[in-house]
């Protein structure tokens, strides 16, 4: 990937994060470490890989995205704002009453394909947008992303198995392997491992990814472009929290927002991130 | 007296599927492993290209009715009562009713007469479940040619709809040239003036057979057939509290949050009568055939009779 490429959207991905802490901080409530953790995919996405137009936000030839670990909406919000779906200032009315941006996506707002939240349905929803684009003859894509905690959920092995027996290769499942979920280690509540190889049984095309490095990112979705005939898994390596210092790898920030005083560090620590990239 | 033509509901919604392919080019199929029973196998035949069996996996065919919904196809996703509002009630509910997508679920085997395979398998609460979904269309029909309608009435409605059919043959009640269909519209089958019998499904025969046997004994009882349970026809229901002053419900499903509690909350709202319902009580169904499970649960025009000679005392 070219550097000045890497960089506009290493400022994104930053950028969304500070949107991630203002939303959080704002709704006094949320889930700011799993939103972190895929700051830098749905930027990825949303910048340099899906065929979508703001301005024109149902064509029906756009490419979808359901994010069916829904909870991560904060980070969603906030690409959706980069990308001029809606103002920025939309972010600090997550979760408010009467607000548009509710706690999980809803398929009424703009830039949203499908409501989810309830862990384990995006992926299914998923499916059938990609068999719907089968059946049309359409050639957009359809991307989910996945949490590795919801992945033990039945429901999402059902999609598994449908998506791999259509033949689905219209569709890419990322899964945000941060290894942490709401009671502690994924290892450790209810181990969901091994992820890479589930996948392959189901007759996925598996890719495994590093999350925070816009090369391999790149690298691991070029190689996803080459799939036919089954869906893409895509294991993004992640580390919750990332880009804010004292909730990287902490499972206590999967859904508790930032007081005043940790809003002001994290967003300091952002602003100076965002700077030295400006810089 | 001719004789009666019988057919399940769960026919005339395969048949009307198959019928409605070539007008609605976006309707497509859906089905986990149930298309014999269900008889979406008819549309199958017919149509292989838009017929997805999902596998014994529910929740995911849910989903995927709503996925392709989103992307503007009309799925009807199929399978038993049981699975389709029991086990993929909160896909239902979250991936379908929630974002209000345009999925029509084909419930087939509901209520008791599904016989002989039991408890497990007979659905006596799936009205009760979808009508807490807010938006969602409920339509329980009677018979083969109300059954037909439905299907077409809910294909060119835009927004969820469940619909509940049946495993077993019932009689063709509807065979008339003035048959009229429409969501949300109750139908007055007979007129009557000391009691009305409000009925849905298969019991609206049976409230039929129940009137006329009440004629001889000098009640006069009318005769109003809900096809539609959410949303409830509240005029016409509040019309006969007024002039009859006395309702008795019948349904194949639980007394608990089906017909009987739909009309009671109608009723409580603008003319409180004694509405006495008829149902499933509060417990589970088990095996048998299905004819003399529906007599030995109460589902027949006699007990209608037995329950409408109490209620007439109430007034």
């Amino acid at each position: 990937m070219e550097d000045s490429v890497k960089k506009n959207l290493q400022k994104i991905a930053c950028k969304v994060r500070m949107g991630v802490i203002e939303g959080t901080y704002n709704a006094k409530s949320g889930h700011p470490g799993g939103s972190l953790s895929i700051s830098d995919l749905v930027t990825y996405l949303y910048f340099n890989k899906m065929n979508v137009n703001p301005a024109d936000p149902e064509n029906p030839d756009r490419d979808r995205f359901v994010l069916s670990k829904g909870h991560t909406a904060p980070a969603l919000y906030a690409v959706l704002a980069q990308k001029g779906y809606f103002a920025e200032d939309e972010l600090k009315s997550l979760r408010h009453i009467g607000a548009m941006l509710q706690g999980h996506p809803c398929i009424h707002t703009s830039g949203i394909d499908m409501s989810s939240g309830s862990l384990g349905q995006g992926i299914s929803a998923a499916c059938g947008m990609a068999l719907a684009g089968k059946l049309d003859n359409k050639t957009y894509k359809v991307y989910t992303v996945l949490g590795d905690g919801e992945i033990e959920e039945g429901q999402v092995w059902e999609a598994a198995m449908f998506a791999s027996h259509y033949k689905l290769d219209n569709l890419v499942a990322i899964v945000d392997n941060n290894g942490l979920q709401i009671d502690g280690a994924i290892t450790e509540v209810c181990s969901p491992e091994p992820i890479t190889d589930k996948f392959e049984a189901f007759g996925w095309h598996v890719i495994t990814m590093d999350a925070h490095d816009f090369d391999s990112i790149d690298k691991a979705f070029a190689e996803a472009e080459t799939v036919t005939g089954k869906p893409v898994a895509i294991i993004q390596k992640s580390v919750k929290g990332k880009g804010v210092s004292f909730m990287e790898n902490q499972v206590g920030w999967h859904g508790t927002a930032p007081n005043k005083e940790q809003h002001e560090q994290a967003m300091a620590e952002l602003s100076a991130q965002l700077k030295e990239l400006e810089g | 007296m001719a004789d009666v033509i019988k057919k399940a509901t769960r026919e005339s919604y395969g048949e009307s599927l198959k019928e409605l392919a070539e007008e609605y080019k976006d309707l497509v199929v859906l089905d986990a492993d149930l298309a014999a029973a269900t008889k979406t196998g008819i549309f199958k035949k017919a149509y292989p290209d838009r017929f997805y069996d999902c596998g014994i996996a529910e929740a995911n065919m849910m989903g995927v009715a709503a996925g392709l919904a989103a992307c503007g196809k009309i799925p009807f996703a199929s399978t038993f009562a049981m699975f389709a509002a029991g086990r993929a009630y909160e896909i239902v509910r979250n991936s379908i009713g929630y974002p209000h997508l345009n999925v029509k679920i084909g419930a087939t085997h509901a209520g008791i007469s599904v016989g002989e395979d039991g408890a497990t398998h007979q659905c006596n609460e799936d009205i009760a479940l979808m009508r807490t979904i807010p938006g969602m269309t409920i339509i329980n029909p009677c018979d083969d040619i109300e059954a037909r309608a439905a299907v077409r009435a809910a294909v060119e409605f835009n927004g969820p709809v469940y619909m509940r059919f049946g495993r077993l043959a019932v009689p063709v009640i509807n065979n008339k040239e003035t048959y009229k269909f429409e969501i949300g519209k109750g139908v007055v089958m007979k007129d009557g003036t000391d009691v009305t019998i409000v009925a849905t499904g298969l019991m609206v025969n049976e409230a039929l057979e129940s009137a006329k046997s009440l004629e001889s004994e000098g009640i006069s009882a009318r005769v109003v057939n809900i096809h539609t349970i959410k949303p409830i026809d509240k005029e016409l229901i509040c019309k006969c509290a007024k002039e009859t002053g006395v309702i008795v419900t019948a349904e194949e499903h639980s007394i608990i949050g089906g017909l009987g509690s739909a009309v009671a909350e109608a009723v409580t709202e603008c003319c409180p009568v004694p509405v006495i319902r008829i149902g499933v009580n509060d417990e589970y169904g088990y095996s048998g055939p299905a004819v003399d499970l529906l007599k030995k649960f109460g589902l027949s025009a006699e007990n209608i009779s037995e329950k409408v000679k109490e209620a007439v005392k109430l007034k």
